[in-house]
Formats: structure tokens, C-alpha cells, sequence
């Protein structure tokens, strides 16, 4: 009776194009030329950040917080800030802490947004209500807003800024983690497990985050381009970093008044800040479109 | 503009001058694959032409292309459609697009598959109608075009006064919105009309009132159809001539009679053996596969014991724990709000018994099919299996119990997680029961996949990697494992083709035949009836309205209802 | 139905708005230190304290404390900066009023542009002009508000062009708008940032909408492409954008704060930075709740526009 060959159901030949096995999700995002540029230019300032403060002093002659001369002087490559350190040293070492805390914030955002997401859809109507409307409430306030709140109550310190700027993210992973899980939760292979009565943890293990990492993973993309943004604009608007720390965002800040006479201590943070966000988003934008061919062939 | 149209009709008596003659059509996608290799047709006034194909055949491409029209991603390479004694015009597909523009909706026009869709939402049914007529220039003054409006509707079998007009697609039913497609579609008179599945997901009866309604429309006017459609039944009814399509190629063409009655080419053969008949006679499925002689519509010896002879007997004859009663249902009622789903359902399933629930959309069966599986568990009365009574949801039924009742959802597209092998899908059931052996359970899996004809090849393959039917199977195999005593089929083939269809029948009655289980078929294509069951209940708003043997039911219906869905299934 | 469900929105937007006020005074509570000292420093005499915990109705239980600091933000009375010693109300006054003319500006050049680009650029799809504006609205939704500003003043108003001022400075007592030259630079920082994302989502919509069947339907009816866009097409894109350009409507009274710190432009974000950096907890308070009202209104309206354009939602359904 067994028989390895295929049955002979084998309608015409729509199913060819349909059996193919969908390449995975990444494998469909790099074969696209955005994302190829994306990578290239997050790459280019990722190097920078994390090998740049491992180079010093050695690299420049000076750490990134010792005075190598006076202000806004000429020494050196791209010479010197408002209170004579070595531009290029700042600048080679102002880029991991950013990148760390954005990194952390975001998967904080993301693992809490998730779980809410998920445990909303997948819950009876009554607490799923609950959930959105408070989640509705943190959305009113501007993310900006509820940073510049807590750091007037918690002080511009490393943890409160990743935990605020994680916290605010997360009603918005959550939203989309919601709809994602709420179109996946009325499929039949759900129900097929409710059937069998697989614990409920295990469905949304098993069931539901593999078929929701598409709009996921987009959003992490997403998450850590604004992440990036938030974080280095708080310490552009002096309240994230705090001086003498070497940082982009604070970079900017302090020497923005002198962009006429001493212009690269402004535009070299300025450019990594854009060259990195704009690749994030590139590659987030790619993953979007790989995300959404996937899902359009049933 | 009209003038032209009405002119063409009037000044054109001559019937062997075709409304419309495509000729050697090839479309190709952007990336240079071929997908029409070259079709052509004559379509005649007053006649349809019925264009049958499976999905993928390239059906709905070749209808669209006679109006110059090409979805998103395709275009064409050769191939020229001329209309009526505009011949001379020359070829519409050489036109420039403002000149199609004008043909399009006046002298050729399209009836779309799904009306919820295709209809704007947010325009009211008389001003989509009057639009068509505005841009062909239809009538000379507004007033002109509302009387014509209200003209087609009345003429489609609609209500055509204003506050009906002023409705929006929404507030209509699924039939309705089809006919103000088909009003639409005649309100500026066409020569040509094309209709691609207009009555696919309608009603039987439904059904049946939109065929005679584009017949009677085609006939008065005299207007040439094409009739695009995987229904051989609706072809019988509405067809004049037929056109079999295969991957894009046209392999049989006659009149209806001749290509359903003396098929010639032997993709029809098949896939005329595949449609189910009311009657029972056509073998439906694959011949190979079936060992014994339709074994489960005339019980045969080999059933165990008698029970068979009067599988519906009153539950009062032998208690309910009687061991041929397996399953009973009994005072089964189900509301939301104050919609009545279910509304008092009673009925008993003998050990290895076959039984069709049918019921039209609406009418409760999946909610009812869902109860008894422990899906849903808002319903009142009770449901026993071998005498115990079950707990409402799966969740709180034992693990026996859950393993006695198995399920099997209609759309195998949606019921096997995309992202898990079919050994995790289909192992799931044994994992829940407490197999805790791998090895056990992958011999287990092995063994349900070949009784679903799937080899041990399949078991790490992804569901995207297998076809609707392959997915069918393994989703069948899933419910297999366990060895149930009771299997639910909720509409396991209707998001099928005709031939995996059949294939899939083929399957279900061999399985019965070998397991013994019973089994609960439901649907709502009444010609499967034969072909699958020994009993037949017919649901109807919530209520069982007529129950019995399947043949009995089928030649002596006692309600209204069950006659009048026989008398609407359309059939050849 | 549709009182119904228009009420019953405004009914939940009243709620949020009053568990904001919640959480942004419980915020407040938490502040180490008290503030009546904080507004005195730390030289005040015990007797001068105790008389402004009275003023400031510190002795009060929690509860009452925050009921008449609720009513207060009714009635126009924000409380007191300790900054400048005067009440909120009037540091806010002017300032409310500078913030809303540049948002007022970059909304109503963002709004009709972002939907004429994003509409065109979907009727071109796959075209050059829209894979133009694809990739330009993608890098520029990807910069932060701050890196748009500084790259257009080093561009308009330093080192490359001096067209511009990069800094707005109205004598006292003027209005910004008597200067509108130096509202260019903020303004168009704005409308760079926020446009982007009108652009994508009309774009994104407008796509849907051509790949519909009643699109589709239309266009096989013979009715005229310029008609299938404009009857047919656009209104159903609207209220997706809608919502999305509520989003960037209230995003700005966010990120107005960081584009007016940049620019030292006087309204309530530069205020807020200030008040942030002075731990000035009363003028925190009031700017948070003005920015969170704005943002619920604004949301609120691209609901009531949603209500509004969908049918479904207007009249009974006939099944």
C-alpha cells in the first residue's frame, strides 16, 4: 500500500510554483541590493564603534576624555573640541556606548512587547481589553516625553535610559505582536492544538511565535533604528550622557557652536549617527518586503 | 457610444458572424514564462460558451484577456480578439487604452468572481450602476440613466426603487451583490459578456436562481457568453458549448453534450469521472485505489454485524448504552446573542456508520461539527460517547475521550502549522496522549502516513512544500494516528479541485473501510451524498430537518427544504 | 449606531487622558527631596518652608493633592515653576502659541505633500520617479529629527550656504512669526521629518487599493483611470493615512521638543528641556499633559475621520 511516489491528486500545474520550499526569511532579504547597502553601511559604523575604543590611545595618541590641546584647535586628523580633546579619539569611542544601550533598550521593548502582545491576543476578550487600553495609555504620551518625565524624577542615568526608552517601546511591539498573533491565533492549526489540548504556553511557543517572526523581526529592525535615535538625541539635548563620557550624541551638543570654525567634531557623529540609522533601516525595510513575500504565498 | 452597441446587435442578425473571436491568445509573465499557450474562441450571440478548467488551468487569465486586461506581473505576447461585426475596427487588443475603455463594460462586459470584493464598498449599488452607464454616455440625460438603473435591476429580479439603490454592497446578501454585479454588467446593453465564477461560494439555491437569471438575461438580449467556471454541474445547466482548459492550453472543445456525454481527450475523461453524480452511479475517485465495490453506500458483508440495516434507529429501541450507539447528540442547542445557531439537534452515530450532516452556509454545520469535537464549548445539551458523557471543551474531556473523537478542518491550507514538519504536526495527537518514545512515535506517524498514501519522504517536508491535496492527507493522518472510533470531516473537500476531490473521497471510504471507524461527513454539496454516506441529515436554521438512510432521504424527502435543494443541484 | 461608537471613543479618550494625569503626578511624587525646598533652596528658613508647603497644599493626603492639582490644569492654573517663581501658565503662554505655528506650518506643507508624492509614487509603481521617492523617504524616515536639523544648518546656514539663521532670536515680547525667516529652518526640519512617513503609508495604501477587485471592477466597467483614482482608489486610502498622519500630528508635539532645542526656538519643547534640566517638576507636569492631550485629540480625530468614511460603520448591515 505504501507508496513513496506522489498520489495521484497532483492537480495541473499551479502546484509546481506552490511546492517549492520557501527560502528563509534572511536568505530572501539579502537577495535584495537594499539590504546588501544596508549592511554595508551598519556594518562600516558597527566596526567603528566596537573597534574604536579598543584602538585608543594607541591609535591617536590620546584617550578619548585626556586634553591634547587647546580648544577647537587644528591638531591632529580632524583636530580638536571645546575643551581641547582629541576629536577623532571622542569619536572612536563615543559610538559603543550608544549602541549598547539601543541594543539593550530594544531587546528589553521587544521581549516585554512580545509577551504582552502574545498573551493579549491569546486571552479571552475581557483582558485582552484590558491590556490594549493600557497600552493605549503609555502610547499617549510622545516616547520623548516619558523619558524627559522619568529623567526629571530618576536623573539621566545608563539604566534609566534603557529601561524608559525599553518600557516605552514595548506598548508598541506589543500592538503589532497582537495583530500579528491575533490573524495567526484564528488559523486551524491552532485550533488543531487546542484540540489535542497543548498547554496554552506551548502553542504560543510553537505555534504562533514561529509564524509571527516576520513582523517581528521588521519591528526589532524598526525598534533599534528609533532606539538609536532616542537615545543619542537625549544626550544631544544634554540629558542621556553625561560629560566628560565620549559620546555622538553629546559630541554634537557641545561642539555645535563652533560648527562655522571646527566643523568635524559635529559632522563626524553626525554622519556615523545618520550612515548607521539609515542602514538599520534599509535593512529593516528589506526584511519587511522578504516578510511579506513569504506570507503572501499561502 | 450606445448606438453603436444596440446597432451591433440589431444591424448583426446574422448568427454565424461570432460576437466575439479570439484568436491564437498567448500571455506570458513579466518574467518570460508562458502561461496561455495560444487560445481561441468564437462566441456567439445569444449563447454561452462555458470555459472549464482546474485551478492554475489559466481560465481567468484567458477570460480577461478577450477584454484587454492583464493582472498585475503578466502581459501579452501574440494573439488578437475581434468583436462582432466591429471586425473591422480591428484587433481590441491592438487598441489604444482609451478605445478599450470604451469597449469595456459597453460592448463587452465582465461579471466578476466575488461581488463582496469587487463592488466598492463605499459607493451605494445605483451609483455603481449609474456610473457604467455615465461613462459609456449611456442616455442622454441623468433622469434617462436612473430609469435605465432601476430598469436592470427589476430585470435581474432586484427591487429597484431608490431606497434600494441607496444601499451600500454591505447591506446586501452574497446573491444579491452577484446580481447587481450581473446588472451592472447588462446596463449598457453588451454584445460580449464575460463571467468568471459568479456563482462560486453561493448557495445552491442561490445558485441556482443566478444561473437562470444570467440565462434568461443571455437568451432576451442576445448576448454572447463566456461562462469561466471548475463546475462541471453549473456547466451542464448554463452551457450552450464547452472548453476544456489544461496549463494553459485548450485540450477539448464541442457542445455540451458532446464533451460531457463523449469526452475525447482523456484530462476530461478524468475529470468528468471526478464530479460527484446525486444519483450515485458515476464512480467517483480513483479506480486503483479502491479495493472493494462502493462498499459503504450498500453495506456489504464484510460490516461487523447488522447494525448497518437500520444504523438510524430510535435511541429509545436500545438504550444509549448499547454498543452500537457510539455517539449520541441529543438536545444540542448553541445561541449567540439572540442568533440561534443551534436550536434543539438530536442524533445518534452507529459503531463504523457513515453519516452526511449537510446544511448550506449559515445553517450551523460546523458549529455543530465543532461541539461535538470539543472545539466549541458554549453549546447546552449533551453529547455521549459510548455511553459517557462528554465535558463541553477538549480541554476537559480526558485524554481518551479526546483520542475517540478526531477532526479533520476544511481548509488543509490553514490547519498544518506552515513552520513544523508533518512529523511534528501529525505526532502532536500521540505526543498529548502520553507517547513519550520518539521512536514509537515516528513508526506510529510512518503507519498513519501510509495509510494516507504519504511515504516516509513526507515526514520532514513542510506543508509549503506539499500540494492542497498532500496537505489534506497528512492533515487526514493526523487525525489517523490515534486510532479515533469517530472521525468529523468538516467540509474536508471544498477548498479542494474536483479531482483531488475525488481522490480524497477515494481515501476517506477506504479508510472507513479498514479502520471501522465512523464517521461524520460534513458538507454542503448534497451530490457528494452516495459517494460518502449510509445516512443523511439535512440542517437547516440550527434544526435537523430531515434524517434517515441516505437513499430514502435522497427519493423520498419529507421536508419543503430537502426538496428544494434538490431540485436547485445542478447536474448532468 | 455611529453616536454610539463616537461617544464611546470620546468616553475612552477622557479615560486615558485622566490615567495619564495619574501617572504623571504619581511620577512626581516619587522625586526624592521636597520640593517647596527645592523651590527655596537651601537656605530657607523652617518658617518660610512651612508657609509655602501651606501655598502649595503639601500637607494635603495624596488624593486631594492630586484633585486640586486636576482641577487646577481645568481652570488654567499649572501651578508654580521654581525656576522662575511665577506660575506655569504664564512661562507657557507665548510658548503655546510659538510651538503651534511651526507645527501648524510643517502640517500643512507635510500633509498635502506627503499624500500627492505617496500617491503618485503607487500609480508609478516600479517606475524611476518612484523608486526616487521610495529611497528618499526611506533614508530620511531613518534619520533622527536631530541629525535632519544639523545636516540642513551645516547645508543652509554655515558652512556650505549661508541662506539662513540657524537660531531663532526674537527680542522679548515680539512674536516668533514677525521673523519668518528664521522659522524656515525649523519648520522644514519638521516637515523633512514627518513627510517620510506620509509618504510610505499613502504609497503602501494606495498599492492595496489599486491591487482590489473593485479596482480592478471598475476599470474592466470602462470607467476612466482618472476617475477609478479619484472615486474609486484614494477615498479608501484615506482612512488608513488618516491615522497614520493623527501618529505624525502628535509625534511632533514630541518631537517639536528636540527640533526647538536645536533651533533655540522659544516654545514648550525648549521649555521642557529647561525645566527637565532644572528638575522643575511643575512645568514638567503641565508641558506632559498639554503634549498628552494634544496627542489624544489628534487621535481621536483620525478615529472620528475613520468612523466617518466607512459605510459599514454608518449603517446597518443587511445580514
Amino acid at each position: 500500500m505504501s507508496s513513496s511516489t506522489t498520489p495521484t491528486d497532483m492537480p495541473a500545474a499551479s502546484i509546481e510554483s506552490e511546492a517549492q520550499a520557501a527560502p528563509g526569511l534572511l536568505r530572501r532579504m539579502m537577495r535584495q541590493r537594499q539590504a546588501k547597502i544596508g549592511a554595508v553601511l551598519t556594518g562600516l559604523v558597527l566596526l567603528v564603534a566596537l573597534v574604536g575604543p579598543l584602538v585608543l590611545p594607541w591609535a591617536t595618541g590620546y584617550s578619548s576624555t585626556a586634553f591634547a590641546g587647546r580648544p577647537f584647535q587644528a591638531d591632529g586628523v580632524f583636530g580638536t573640541d571645546n575643551l581641547g580633546r582629541d576629536i577623532l579619539s571622542r569619536f572612536l569611542d563615543g559610538g559603543l556606548r550608544l549602541l549598547a544601550y539601543a541594543a539593550l533598550a530594544t531587546a528589553l521593548g521587544m521581549v516585554l512587547g512580545a509577551v504582552i502582545g502574545m498573551t493579549a491576543a491569546y486571552s479571552r476578550p475581557s483582558l485582552d481589553n484590558f491590556i490594549m487600553r493600557s497600552n493605549d495609555v503609555l502610547l499617549a504620551l510622545p516616547q520623548l516625553v516619558f523619558a524627559l518625565l522619568a529623567i526629571t524624577v530618576l536623573g539621566p542615568e545608563g539604566w534609566v535610559l534603557v529601561t524608559v526608552i525599553g518600557i516605552t517601546h514595548a506598548p508598541r511591539v506589543a500592538r503589532v505582536t497582537r495583530s500579528a498573533t491575533a490573524s495567526v491565533i484564528t488559523e486551524d492549526y491552532v485550533r488543531a492544538s487546542e484540540m489535542y489540548a497543548v498547554p496554552k504556553w506551548k502553542i504560543l511557543l510553537q505555534d504562533v511565535l514561529p509564524n509571527i517572526t516576520g513582523p517581528l523581526m521588521v519591528e526589532l529592525g524598526l525598534r533599534m533604528t528609533y532606539s538609536i535615535g532616542f537615545i543619542a538625541a537625549l544626550s544631544f539635548l544634554g540629558l542621556g550622557m553625561q560629560p566628560p563620557t565620549a559620546d555622538w550624541g553629546l559630541m554634537i551638543n557641545e561642539n555645535r557652536i563652533a560648527l562655522m570654525v571646527q566643523p568635524w567634531g559635529v559632522i563626524l557623529p553626525v554622519l556615523a549617527i545618520a550612515v548607521l540609522t539609515v542602514g538599520t533601516n534599509l535593512l529593516t525595510d528589506a526584511l519587511a518586503k522578504a516578510s511579506a513575500n513569504l506570507n503572501a504565498g499561502k | 457610444m450606445d448606438t453603436t452597441v444596440n446597432d451591433t446587435t440589431k444591424t448583426a442578425p446574422h448568427v454565424d458572424i461570432p460576437a466575439l473571436r479570439a484568436q491564437d491568445i498567448r500571455v506570458a509573465t513579466l518574467a518570460g514564462q508562458e502561461i496561455l499557450h495560444g487560445i481561441g474562441f468564437d462566441l456567439h450571440p445569444g449563447k454561452i460558451l462555458a470555459l472549464v478548467g482546474e485551478s492554475g488551468s489559466g481560465k481567468t487569465t484567458a477570460g480577461l484577456a478577450c477584454m484587454g486586461h492583464f493582472r498585475q506581473g503578466l502581459r501579452l505576447t501574440e494573439g488578437s480578439v475581434f468583436l462582432g461585426s466591429e471586425a473591422a475596427s480591428g484587433n481590441l487588443l491592438d487598441l489604444a487604452p482609451t478605445q478599450v475603455r470604451l469597449l469595456r463594460g459597453g460592448t463587452i462586459s465582465y461579471v466578476p468572481q466575488d461581488p463582496a470584493l469587487s463592488l466598492n464598498p463605499a459607493m451605494r449599488i445605483g451609483d455603481q450602476i449609474a456610473e457604467t452607464l455615465q461613462v459609456h454616455g449611456f442616455g442622454s440625460s441623468s433622469a434617462e440613466r436612473a430609469e435605465r438603473v432601476a430598469e436592470v435591476l427589476a430585470e435581474v429580479g432586484l427591487a429597484s426603487d431608490t431606497a434600494y439603490q441607496r444601499r451600500y454592497p454591505h447591506q446586501l446578501s452574497g446573491g444579491q451583490q452577484q446580481r447587481v454585479g450581473i446588472a451592472m454588467a447588462f446596463a449598457c446593453r453588451p454584445s460580449v459578456m464575460v463571467l468568471d465564477e459568479p456563482t462560486t461560494g453561493l448557495d445552491v439555491t442561490t445558485q441556482a436562481l443566478v444561473l437562470q437569471t444570467i440565462d434568461e438575461m443571455a437568451e432576451r438580449h442576445q448576448v454572447a457568453g463566456l461562462y469561466i467556471t471548475h463546475d462541471l454541474a453549473v456547466v451542464a445547466t448554463v452551457a450552450d458549448e464547452v472548453l476544456v482548459m489544461l496549463s494553459g492550453e485548450v485540450v477539448e472543445r464541442g457542445t455540451t453534450e458532446e464533451v460531457l456525454f463523449h469526452p475525447q481527450h482523456r484530462y476530461t475523461r478524468k475529470l468528468l469521472n471526478a464530479v460527484p453524480d446525486l444519483d450515485g452511479k458515476r464512480r467517483v475517485g480513483d479506480v486503483e485505489a479502491i479495493t472493494g465495490e462502493q462498499p459503504l453506500v450498500f453495506p456489504g458483508p464484510h460490516s461487523p454485524g447488522d447494525q448497518r440495516i437500520n444504523p438510524l434507529a430510535e435511541p429509545g429501541d436500545h438504550g444509549p448504552t448499547s454498543s452500537t450507539d457510539l455517539l449520541e447528540v441529543s438536545g444540542l442547542e448553541l445561541a449567540y446573542g439572540s442568533a440561534q445557531i443551534l436550536d434543539g439537534i438530536d442524533f445518534t452515530l452507529g459503531v463504523g456508520e457513515s453519516m452526511m450532516l449537510l446544511g448550506e452556509s449559515g445553517s450551523g454545520k460546523t458549529t455543530l461539527s465543532r461541539c461535538v469535537a470539543g472545539l466549541n464549548d458554549d453549546y447546552r445539551g449533551t453529547i455521549t460517547l459510548r455511553g459517557t458523557k462528554l465535558a463541553p471543551g477538549t480541554r476537559s474531556r480526558t485524554a481518551e475521550q479526546r483520542q475517540g473523537i478526531q477532526y479533520v478542518f476544511q481548509s488543509p491550507f490553514s490547519s498544518l502549522n506552515p513552520r513544523r514538519s508533518i512529523l511534528e504536526s501529525v505526532e502532536v495527537p500521540l505526543k498529548m496522549a502520553g507517547t513519550t518514545d520518539k521512536r514509537e512515535r515516528r513508526s506510529r506517524v510512518l503507519e498513519a502516513l501510509d495509510r494516507v498514501k504519504l511515504g516516509a519522504s513526507y515526514l520532514d517536508r513542510r506543508p509549503g512544500e506539499l500540494s492542497g491535496g498532500e496537505r489534506q492527507r497528512a492533515a487526514i493522518a493526523r487525525a489517523l494516528v490515534n486510532a479515533p472510533s469517530v472521525l468529523v470531516c468538516d467540509e474536508v473537500t471544498s477548498a479542494l479541485d474536483v479531482s483531488v476531490q475525488a481522490s480524497i473521497l477515494d481515501l476517506l471510504r477506504t479508510l472507513q473501510l479498514e479502520t471501522g471507524m465512523a464517521m461524520l461527513f460534513v458538507t454542503h454539496n448534497i451530490a457528494l451524498a452516495r459517494h460518502i454516506s449510509q445516512s443523511l441529515a439535512v440542517l437547516q436554521k440550527g434544526r435537523i430537518v430531515d434524517v434517515g438512510p441516505t437513499d430514502e432521504v435522497l427519493t423520498n424527502p419529507r421536508h419543503a427544504y430537502t426538496r428544494q435543494l434538490l431540485d436547485h443541484v445542478p447536474t448532468f | 449606531m455611529i453616536m454610539k461608537l463616537v461617544s464611546r471613543r470620546l468616553l475612552v479618550s477622557v479615560l486615558i487622558l485622566l490615567v495619564v494625569s495619574i501617572l504623571v503626578f504619581v511620577a512626581t511624587l516619587l522625586l526624592p527631596g521636597d520640593p517647596a525646598q527645592a523651590m527655596l533652596g537651601q537656605q530657607a528658613t523652617p518658617e518660610r518652608l512651612a508657609a509655602l508647603r501651606e501655598q502649595m497644599n503639601l500637607n494635603d493626603p495624596v488624593a486631594v493633592r492630586y484633585l486640586s492639582w486636576l482641577g487646577g490644569l481645568f481652570t488654567g492654573d499649572f501651578g508654580y515653576s521654581a525656576a522662575t517663581s511665577g506660575p506655569v501658565s504664564e512661562l507657557l503662554g507665548e510658548r503655546i502659541s510659538a510651538s503651534l505655528v511651526l507645527m501648524g506650518i510643517a502640517a500643512l506643507i507635510s500633509i498635502p505633500v506627503g499624500i500627492v508624492v505617496g500617491t503618485y509614487s503607487a500609480l508609478r509603481r516600479g517606475k524611476a520617479a518612484d523608486h526616487a521617492a521610495t529611497i528618499t523617504s526611506l533614508v530620511l524616515a531613518a534619520l533622527p529629527e536631530f541629525v535632519v536639523g544639523i545636516l540642513l544648518i551645516t547645508l543652509l546656514s554655515t558652512t556650505v550656504f549661508k541662506l539662513l539663521p540657524s537660531v531663532t532670536m526674537a527680542p522679548p515680547g515680539e512674536h516668533v512669526w514677525n521673523y519668518p525667516l528664521q522659522l524656515v529652518l525649523p519648520a522644514l526640519t519638521l516637515v523633512l521629518v514627518v513627510t517620510p512617513y506620509i509618504v510610505r503609508m499613502m504609497r503602501a495604501t494606495m498599492i492595496e487599493v489599486l491591487d482590489s477587485g473593485f479596482v480592478e471592477m471598475a476599470r474592466l466597467k470602462g470607467v476612466p483611470e482618472r476617475q477609478v483614482i479619484l472615486r474609486h482608489a484614494v477615498p479608501h486610502a484615506l482612512a488608513p493615512v488618516a491615522q497614520v498622519i493623527a501618529i505624525q500630528l502628535a509625534w511632533m508635539a514630541g518631537g517639536v521638543v528636540v527640533i526647538e532645542f536645536l533651533f533655540r526656538y522659544p516654545g514648550i519643547g525648549q521649555a521642557l528641556v529647561d525645566a527637565v534640566a532644572n528638575r522643575d517638576v511643575q512645568v514638567v507636569q503641565a508641558i506632559s499633559m498639554l503634549i498628552a492631550a494634544a496627542y489624544i485629540v489628534v487621535n481621536l480625530l483620525a478615529d472620528l475621520v475613520g468612523i466617518a468614511t466607512n459605510p459599514k460603520l454608518r449603517t446597518e448591515s443587511a445580514r
